[in-house]
């Protein structure tokens, strides 16, 4: 019976995921709860644990989950994603989905009216053109890394109270969705007015639970906030919990303990197979498991101002070698990864089919022939037993293992790969000083954007600085990712990123993806509302959560 | 000997700068950057980058860096964590008094079952006794006090289901949960620390029992439990004391695996936390403490041999 449970719980998820398509907007602004058919219970305090601690308190400054899942309950947004399907857009502080004028280079948000910060002062319009200008426009002394991803907007305006409009430069396939980024956290704009920094150590916010405590190392606690605008679609005002208390535990044997021991009841980033099977034998009436595919991948990225890697045979060879099929039936049973896809996450919006990703070299299914394809490349490219460095990070999931995979694929093709592991700032520091032969990269974003998950591909002395450690410049590619960026026709979008795929991966290899991630969430069964995505960012802010009372 | 411990407490000061120096240049020399740390796996521009490096002083030369640093300790200031932006007296405030206290359970666990099972092993001197001492503080050498926190912590949660708290309370707050976070590391930690403790215990007991004065005690007709306490042990102590003050010294930043086994928020974990960061700040004010305790309790130590034995005196 208990693994009739875990299986249905483990089906439910995976169709789930299944589902996960195209973000795409909605009209209401009531988030539906995800109850199967339960009436959610309010009351209670829900125990989750982060595995790592925010630097500091201010979502714009920041790029880890570490600050989302304790600080997200705090704030609220103008837009974000329906609780109930993650693929949805919805208002949260906003009144409704942006309107878009006729040609497309002004988007109107209008605004709730009922929003009021934690120490009561009602929100406007002026609040949420603060939070923008500091996100878009930062001013000297204030940090924002998510700035270039607005770069499309010229300028915010408040025409009155409850209406903000955003002008911008030309039309923008994202812009909207970007509206959702789970950072973007609305602030007071008379806080700061007294100081630029003050979220940096302080938290106040329009949020569904307010601030209680936060001691360093240690724990995050936030209550109910009574003064909430949220309601759920029956008109019960949310959120449900009574508050929530975040346990900071970096060990990965302490998180495990923390749920087994049912001190805490989940942890929100994921957890790996082994670890998910052990709580599901210790624990096998209470537990329940969610896993999705994640936008979360790894890319092998040969350093193209070193020889022999500047011949595009040696890239290529590199890439034939891989059986990424074979990698993933190996991987995904030690490991947090599975599915095999090109640039964009497989089965998102932005991804090809099987067959079409099939074509590109490097993603067939015939193993043998790439290998021998490879080799003659390498032959042909006189490096017949090419020896490098690997330059990995000295994390074990799914780094080493990845890593591992890789370097016995190699192997099969004449080439010795020795594996360099390095602490994770020492690693960074090798990558952003081009001091390797060929490097393990990695990325995670919170949408399936292709401006976000293109962003390593532009040219490494212009947008790509700092961010495309393959080190090559190319005119021609950073004129298809702007392409795809200004085109607003989906269909027209689908088939430049498919371009892209095909020139980035395999006419110029300059670097591709190993294994896309697999996000695997165990939890105890007495959390209900919330639902997996297909990534770790988005759907913190707790609203719709609930414990049954068993 | 006022001369001598006023001498004492100046010679702390070239160490202690000694040791800022030596932090502050090996620190650098090692490779990494918090800044690229902080936006690592994130489509962060190099703009963003340098900025943050120039908000941190961190585009400056090493030796204005430096004059930066040893001005502000010069007036008290030891800095903020450049991770957090907090102050680094908090961060440290908030960890040391649970590693104090860790340290102290642990010495006195290890005191508390290191000297009586040492005595009672050099007295019983290749008995059966002695082979079971010795083959007890042997498995304490030889299991590190993490894997053995481990174990514990599996057994608990196997046999009743049952972990120690995952949050540290403090003792004024409530003892109890308090003591139920504290008693497993403790034990883990005082095991393998008494096992040193208690082989110096019998190896320097062993040799005073051999002593003429010791001879001349039993001689005169005292009781052997007299002769072992009053003569033997009370000499046989001065190089124990020092085993055991170096190893509580060594407890208050030494306990990295262990903190993080059972989540404890301790100095360890934020000088391992801080050197993965590269938060320079952080690394040299918590090198500096450790520094401190490693000196003053050296100072103590020797205090404490005067008050040991009496042939002993400094001038």
């Amino acid at each position: 019976m208990p693994r009739f449970h875990i299986a249905l719980a483990l089906a439910v998820a995976l169709v789930a995921a299944a589902c996960a398509g195209q973000a795409k907007p909605a009209t209401s602004g009531a988030p539906s709860v995800v109850t199967g058919g339960e009436k959610p219970q309010p009351g209670g305090t829900l125990t989750f644990v982060v595995n790592a601690e925010p630097p500091s308190f201010d979502g714009h400054r920041e790029t880890t989950f570490a600050l989302l899942h304790p600080i997200a309950p705090h704030y609220s947004l103008l837009y974000k994603f329906d609780p109930s399907d993650l693929t949805k857009v919805i208002p949260d502080a906003a009144a409704d989905m942006p309107q878009v004028s006729a040609d497309k280079l002004t988007v109107t948000v209008k605004l709730r009216t009922d929003v009021k910060f934690h120490d009561g002062t009602p929100m406007t319009s002026d609040d949420v053109v603060a939070t923008y200008n500091k996100i878009i426009f930062p001013p000297q002394g204030v940090l924002s890394p998510r700035a270039g991803a607005y770069a499309v907007v010229e300028k915010i305006d408040a025409p009155d109270k409850a209406t903000v409009t955003f002008k911008l430069k030309y039309p923008s396939a994202s812009f909207q969705t970007n509206l959702a980024s789970p950072w973007n956290f609305i602030y007071s704009a008379a806080k700061l007015k007294g100081d630029i920094h003050f979220y940096e150590k302080n938290v106040m916010g329009t949020g569904p639970f307010t601030y209680v405590s936060n001691t360093k190392g240690q724990d995050w606690i936030g209550k109910k906030n009574p003064d909430y605008f949220g309601k759920d679609k029956d008109g019960t005002k949310l959120p449900y919990l009574d508050g929530y208390k975040a346990l900071i535990i970096t060990d990965a044997n302490a998180e495990v303990t923390a749920i087994r021991s049912k001190q805490a009841a989940i942890e929100f980033r994921g957890f790996t197979p082994q670890q998910r099977d052990d709580l599901s034998r210790a624990l096998p009436n209470d537990l329940a498991i969610q896993e999705a595919p994640w936008i979360c991948v790894n890319y092998i990225t040969p350093n193209t101002k070193k020889k022999p890697f500047d011949d595009v045979r040696v890239r290529q060879a590199l890439n034939l070698a891989i059986d990424r099929w074979a990698g993933s039936e190996a991987l995904q049973k030690i490991t947090i990864v599975k599915d095999v896809g090109g640039l964009m996450r497989p089965k998102g919006p932005f991804a090809q089919s099987d067959e079409a990703l099939q074509k590109i070299q490097g993603f067939g299914k015939d193993g043998k022939a790439a290998k021998e394809q490879a080799k003659k490349l390498l032959a042909d490219a006189g490096v017949p037993n090419l020896s490098f460095k690997f330059l990995n990070r000295n994390i074990t999931t799914p780094y080493e293992p990845i890593a591992v995979y890789l370097i016995d694929q190699w192997k099969q093709v004449g080439i010795t790969a020795t594996h360099d592991v390095k602490e994770t700032s020492a690693y960074l520091g090798d990558q952003r000083a081009g001091n390797f032969d060929v490097t393990l990269d990695f990325n995670c974003d919170f949408l399936d954007e292709p401006d976000l998950q293109l962003a390593k591909f532009w040219s490494a002395s212009k947008a790509g600085k700092g961010l495309n450690f393959a080190y090559y410049d190319d005119d021609k590619l950073d004129g298809m990712i702007d392409a795809q960026s200004r085109e607003t026709d989906p269909g027209k979008r689908l088939k430049i990123v498919a371009d892209i795929e095909k020139y980035a991966m395999e006419e110029k290899a300059y670097q591709w993806p190993v294994l896309w991630w697999y996000r695997i969430i165990p939890y105890l069964s007495t959390v209900r509302g919330w639902k997996i995505g297909s990534n770790h960012y988005t759907n913190q802010d707790l609203t719709t959560v609930w414990l049954t009372k068993k | 000997m006022r001369a001598y411990v006023i001498g004492r407490l100046l010679l702390m000061i070239p160490t202690l700068v000694g040791v800022a120096i030596l932090t502050f240049v090996i620190m650098r020399a090692v490779p990494g950057d918090i800044v690229a740390l902080r936006y690592a796996g994130s489509s962060v521009p190099e703009s963003v980058i340098e900025q943050e490096r120039h908000i941190l002083g961190l585009d400056k030369p090493m030796w204005a860096q430096f004059v930066d640093w040893m001005s502000s300790i010069a007036h008290g200031d030891l800095g903020q964590s450049l991770w957090t932006g907090h102050s680094v007296v908090e961060e440290v405030g908030i960890r040391l008094p649970l590693s104090l206290e860790l340290a102290v359970l642990a010495t006195l666990f290890a005191v508390a079952i290191a000297i009586p099972l040492g005595v009672i092993a050099a007295v019983k001197q290749d008995t059966w006794v002695d082979y079971v001492i010795r083959v007890f503080s042997i498995g304490g050498l030889a299991m590190p006090s993490f894997w053995i926190g481990i174990m514990m912590v599996l057994v608990t949660l196997t046999v009743w289901g049952w972990a120690p708290p995952l949050v540290f309370t403090p003792i004024f707050e409530d003892p109890v949960a308090n003591l139920l976070t504290l008693v497993l590391p403790a034990v883990s930690v005082g095991y393998r620390y008494s096992a040193v403790s208690m082989r110096m215990t019998r190896s320097t007991v062993l040799e005073v029992l051999r002593e003429d004065y010791v001879r001349t005690a039993r001689a005169k007709g005292l009781r052997e439990t007299l002769v072992v306490v009053r003569h033997a042990l009370r000499n046989a102590l001065l190089p124990v004391v020092t085993v055991i003050s170096l190893e509580f010294a060594f407890l208050i930043g030494g306990l990295v695996v262990t903190e993080q086994v059972f989540n404890l928020n301790g100095i360890g974990k934020l000088l391992v936390d801080a050197v993965a960061h590269r938060d320079y700040t952080l690394i040299q004010a918590l090198v500096l403490l450790l520094a401190t305790v490693f000196v003053l309790v050296n100072f103590v130590v020797d205090m404490v041999y005067v008050a040991l034995d009496p042939r002993i005196r400094y001038s």
